[in-house]
């Protein structure tokens, strides 16, 4: 079962909410869809669930051009940011309700809720009702309520975004779990890089209504098309520069290193663990100022000052650096995106390459 | 499939615009033939083109009864708004009492129109009603019957009584709507009782105060049942407002033509006041 | 500005509680330092709110005082204790513009116009914000709002704390880079007394100079992030802290070595034989792959840029490792190595002290 979407496109009173989008979900595959509030993710769930008909291009499902289909006749199952239960039913009922409408013979229904609970960790709770669980229990119902229906296609609009940060990190290394288990291809809705990187699959980058790249979640994240894409799928956010690229060797500050571009003006990107504060063999050194650093326990996040551009590193260990103070840091080479004045990805960087 | 199927679904709604037809456009089509023609019975009609619009526009008798329409929203909405705003504030938030009080709120607008009227027409009567035998003792020459002013107040003491709950109902619901946190803020900021009002009750009530005025503003300016039944339109012309003069016209009189060009008119009226409110109200909440 | 006393405070929300479970907050004591950057960090339920809402005076404690300075406040309302807060939501005047909304708590206080003039404008800096002063706040995005909210905190400057209520829980992950950097920036630059409720450690350890980590209405520990990254108190705070959390595994604790699913590894410090349920905890950085050391079956590896996230198991316990993403892991492998000098131990979910360090 495999969702196509060819040319999809969503205008909404002379706006463009999408510009023309082509995304292939393959059978069984979990796929990401990553880009900040408003960049369109919603948008394009609810025209993959029908909800919305595209103001232009196509939508196949196993094939089938389903474009215009009632979203009742699509096998689709969605789940929101807000935790959405009947409130007056028990956990049971809930997971029961989509099966009920489908007129399942009793016996299949209590084997399918009892096995779905079962695979959400709800099976001490069927008894409850919703209001009496936790934020996480109370999504798990709503999400065992979406995967019950055996849906060909689970929607997720950012569902762990109104939980607990610790709640959070565990619904999200459960839900590979559970998509595994399910076998539906899964769409999920996110803000966050580092869940995206979490949850693994395929992750599609959105900017301003434009799916900016598809692919594997780990392709995309190291080798971005573009500036964009890079900037969307960086947390802390990519540290750009401008640089100028002269017989054959890119220059930044006082440091230079040979690069397979064209000469010319390029933007340089690298993410903030690729700098560092130690030297080692290749790096380059760079100044900055310190603006501020922070302590995660473990690393620090140093928020410098490179002339007119903001950067961010995190560095290993406990480290407190005077504000204001000039600072060295180093940066390998290898570890450099070139974007060319259009924003596109001239020279991936090469340690990209190699892994 | 190249059609989206679901244009089935304008069927549907079929059986309403049916009802609409026979209920308003049929009507109001005999209205606009009404109003353009001449009638002597018998079933005949004279073609009258626009006769009957300039004698309504340019009469004396419907120039006082509009005006006397006007002072009477005008004073309903400048009561009423305020009030219901300020029952609305005090009004408890939650527990018991607010659904106590929700629930009396909700008792005058349960009561239909033409028992308000009677229940009024008999409350202010100086020989048995509460409110009139009350006041004579009390020495004050009261008597809605005989006195244009005392029918007035009699009329619109009636009307805030009616109505002055649905405005509040309607804020109270806006109120509702302030998350805590804004009170919170406020409080923090040191402003003063009037500042949150000022700049946090009245805002968020804004959509809610829009339609307040718009359905008291209609109701306000077709009013027919109340007066009618109170005071009957009198003392003399007095409360005579439009919607009575309407049915004195065209059912007292018979005089189809002038009524109907009347009641267009009337109608115009109403929608353009209801568009300029609207306008005002919705322009101010728009500037950036 | 006022150091903040909280003196053997507990509340309960019933007016007569018996159980121990009716109290939302259970007596703790806690000093705050004047100028001090303080986060409190917990999950939903864990009193921090209750705590929060005692300090602004919307909530009278049941028990205990709350000193601001020298001064007795805890009878003090909200107006009184001259404070300021931030919300989760962001709270704006409407109707009014920007500069408008920045002004307001001046206002209200009548100061004189000149000085509410050069102090708005010195926030609005801060905040970035002086080119859209003059904008109406209605219509303006989520992140422009909040940042008024966190203005409308800042713009007075004899304020005796400021405090902030999850104020980035609204805001885009990129915005929060800013707004954290720019809070950091307000708070070197006007040495107000933060206080900072999140249930995002990230938050929670980058703002503060001291965390106060809360659970089940308890302060279980209350530390800097690195001592709460490298000794938990206890293993709540060992699995809230951390990114998988801490790993815990049953053990028999003897001298320097623990005994762990038949295995015995060393500890790198000597422990008295401890009595109780005894646990060992290692954070998942401090594990590497290994063909020594305990029994490891891993499930499933995460690549989470600039490392990878190894799941698995050790003992039928849950247990991750995290991997640099320059390091690079065997194809297989089915042991885990400990750094010793990392290793804590745990005694009915309270951390033990070795008894000397081993030499």
């Amino acid at each position: 079962m495999t969702l196509e979407l060819r040319g999809v496109t969503k205008e909404v009173g002379g706006q463009v909410w999408i510009h023309p989008a082509d995304l292939t979900l393959a059978p069984g595959s979990m796929n990401v869809l990553l880009g900040p509030t408003l960049s369109g993710k919603t948008t394009l769930m609810r025209l993959m669930a029908g909800l919305d008909q595209p103001s232009a291009g196509r939508i196949f499902w196993h094939g089938q051009d389903v474009t215009g289909q009632r979203v009742q006749d699509r096998g689709v199952a969605m789940v929101y940011q807000q935790f959405i239960n009947y409130p007056s039913m028990t956990v049971y009922d809930n997971i029961a309700s989509p099966l009920r409408l489908q007129r399942v013979a009793r016996a299949e229904i209590d084997a399918r809720v009892r096995q779905t609970a079962e695979m959400m960790r709800l099976t001490p709770m069927l008894n409850r009702r919703p209001l009496e669980l936790s934020g996480g229990q109370q999504q798990r119902t709503a999400l065992a309520r979406a995967l019950v229906k055996g849906a060909g296609l689970v929607l997720l609009d950012e569902p762990l975004a109104n939980l607990d940060y610790k709640l959070r990190e565990e619904l999200r290394a459960e839900i590979p779990r559970i998509f595994e288990a399910s076998g539906a291809i899964f769409v999920y809705a996110t803000t966050e890089p580092e869940e995206a990187l979490l949850l693994g699959g395929n992750t599609a980058t959105l900017w301003e209504g434009r799916v900016t790249q598809f692919g594997p979640t780990p392709q995309v994240y190291r080798a971005p098309r573009d500036a964009v894409t890079a900037r969307v799928f960086s947390d802390p956010p990519m540290n750009f520069k401008r640089i100028e690229v002269r017989g054959g060797e890119a220059l930044l500050d006082a440091a230079r290193w040979p690069v397979d571009v064209p000469d010319g003006r390029y933007t340089a990107g690298f993410r903030a663990p690729h700098l560092t504060l130690e030297q080692s063999p290749r790096a380059v050194p760079l100044s900055a100022r310190v603006a501020a650093t922070e302590i995660t326990g473990a690393e620090s996040y140093l928020h410098l000052l490179h002339g007119e551009d903001r950067w961010v590193g995190l560095v290993p260990g406990v480290r407190k650096l005077p504000t204001d103070a000039p600072l060295t840091i180093w940066l390998d080479p290898a570890h450099v995106y070139l974007f060319d004045e259009g924003g596109r990805l001239a020279r991936t960087a090469p340690y990209a390459q190699a892994a | 499939m190249d059609k989206p199927v679901n244009n089935r679904a304008w069927f549907l709604v079929l059986p309403v615009l049916v009802l609409v037809a026979f209920s308003a456009v049929i009507p109001l089509m005999t209205v606009v033939n009404y109003s353009v023609q001449d009638t002597f019975g018998n079933n005949q009609f004279f073609w009258n083109g626009l006769g009957w619009f300039q004698e309504v526009l340019e009469s004396d008798r419907i120039h006082a009864a509009l005006g006397r329409q006007l002072l009477f929203s005008a004073i309903i909405l400048a009561i009423e708004i305020p009030l219901g705003i300020f029952i609305a504030l005090n009004m408890p938030k939650r527990g018991f009492w607010a659904s106590l009080v929700l629930v009396l709120m909700a008792l005058p607008l349960l009561i239909p129109w033409n028992v308000v009227g009677t229940i009024w027409q008999v409350f202010g009567r100086v020989d048995i009603g509460l409110l009139g035998h009350t006041l004579a003792a009390l020495g004050i020459d009261y008597n809605y019957v005989n006195d244009p002013f005392d029918a007035w107040a009699t009329i619109i003491v009636m009307d805030v009584w009616h109505w002055t709950s649905l405005v509040a109902l309607l804020c109270y619901a806006g109120l509702q709507s302030i998350p805590d946190a804004y009170y919170q803020a406020a409080r923090i900021d040191q402003a003063s009782r009037w500042g949150v009002f000022r700049f946090i009750e009245l805002p968020k009530m804004q959509g809610v105060l829009l339609i307040a005025v718009l359905l008291r503003f209609m109701d306000s300016f077709m009013i027919y049942t109340e007066p009618f039944v109170v005071t009957g339109g009198g003392p003399g012309n007095a409360t005579t407002f439009l919607s009575i003069d309407l049915v004195k016209m065209a059912i007292g009189q018979f005089d189809l033509g002038p009524a109907a060009a009347f009641s267009l008119i009337y109608f115009l009226v109403i929608l353009l006041i209801s568009w300029v409110f609207y306008t005002v109200m919705t322009a101010q909440k728009d500037t950036p | 500005m006022a150091r903040i006393t909280l003196d053997n405070l507990a509340h309960s929300y019933s007016p007569s509680p018996k159980a121990e479970a009716d109290w939302a907050l259970k007596p703790m004591s806690l000093t705050w330092r004047d100028g001090g950057a303080y986060a409190l960090l917990g999950s939903s339920g864990c009193g921090k709110t209750t705590l929060l809402n005692i300090i602004s005076g919307l909530l009278r404690p049941s028990r205990g005082r709350v000193l601001f300075g020298d001064r007795d406040v805890t009878d003090l309302p909200t107006a009184g204790r001259n404070i300021a807060q931030v919300f989760q939501f962001p709270v704006v005047y409407d109707t009014m513009t920007v500069r408008q909304n920045l002004a307001f708590p001046l206002k209200n206080r009548d100061l004189p116009a000149a000085q509410i003039a050069a102090r708005v404008e010195a926030v609005a800096r801060m905040i970035g914000m002086e080119d859209t002063l003059d904008r109406r706040a209605r219509g303006l995005t989520a992140d422009a709002k909040q940042k008024i909210s966190l203005g409308r905190g800042m713009v007075r400057q004899d304020v005796n704390a400021i405090l902030f209520d999850e104020p980035l829980t609204v805001i885009d992950p990129q915005m929060k880079w800013e707004l954290r950097t720019q809070l950091k920036a307000l708070h070197r630059e006007f040495g107000h007394t933060m206080i900072y409720v999140t249930h995002d450690q990230t938050e929670a350890l980058t703002f503060a100079d001291e965390v106060v980590v809360m659970s089940e209405g308890r302060v279980v520990q209350a530390g800097t992030p690195q001592s709460l990254f490298d000794a938990p108190a206890h293993t709540f705070v060992g699995y809230f802290i951390g990114s998988p959390g801490m790993n815990l595994l049953d053990a028999e604790v003897q001298g320097t070595t623990a005994r762990v699913a038949g295995t015995t590894i060393p500890l790198g410090r000597a422990y008295q034989a401890p009595r109780g349920r005894v646990q060992i905890g290692i954070r998942p950085d401090a594990v590497r792959p290994s063909a020594e050391g305990l029994p490891f079956r891993l499930i499933r590896a995460e690549d989470v840029g600039h490392h990878r996230i190894l799941r698995g198991e050790v003992a039928g316990a849950p247990f991750n490792l995290v991997v640099p993403e320059d390091q690079p892991i065997p194809a297989t492998f089915d042991r885990v190595a400990l750094d010793p000098t990392r290793i804590g131990v745990f005694v009915d979910d309270w951390r033990i002290e070795p008894l000397e360090r081993a030499a």
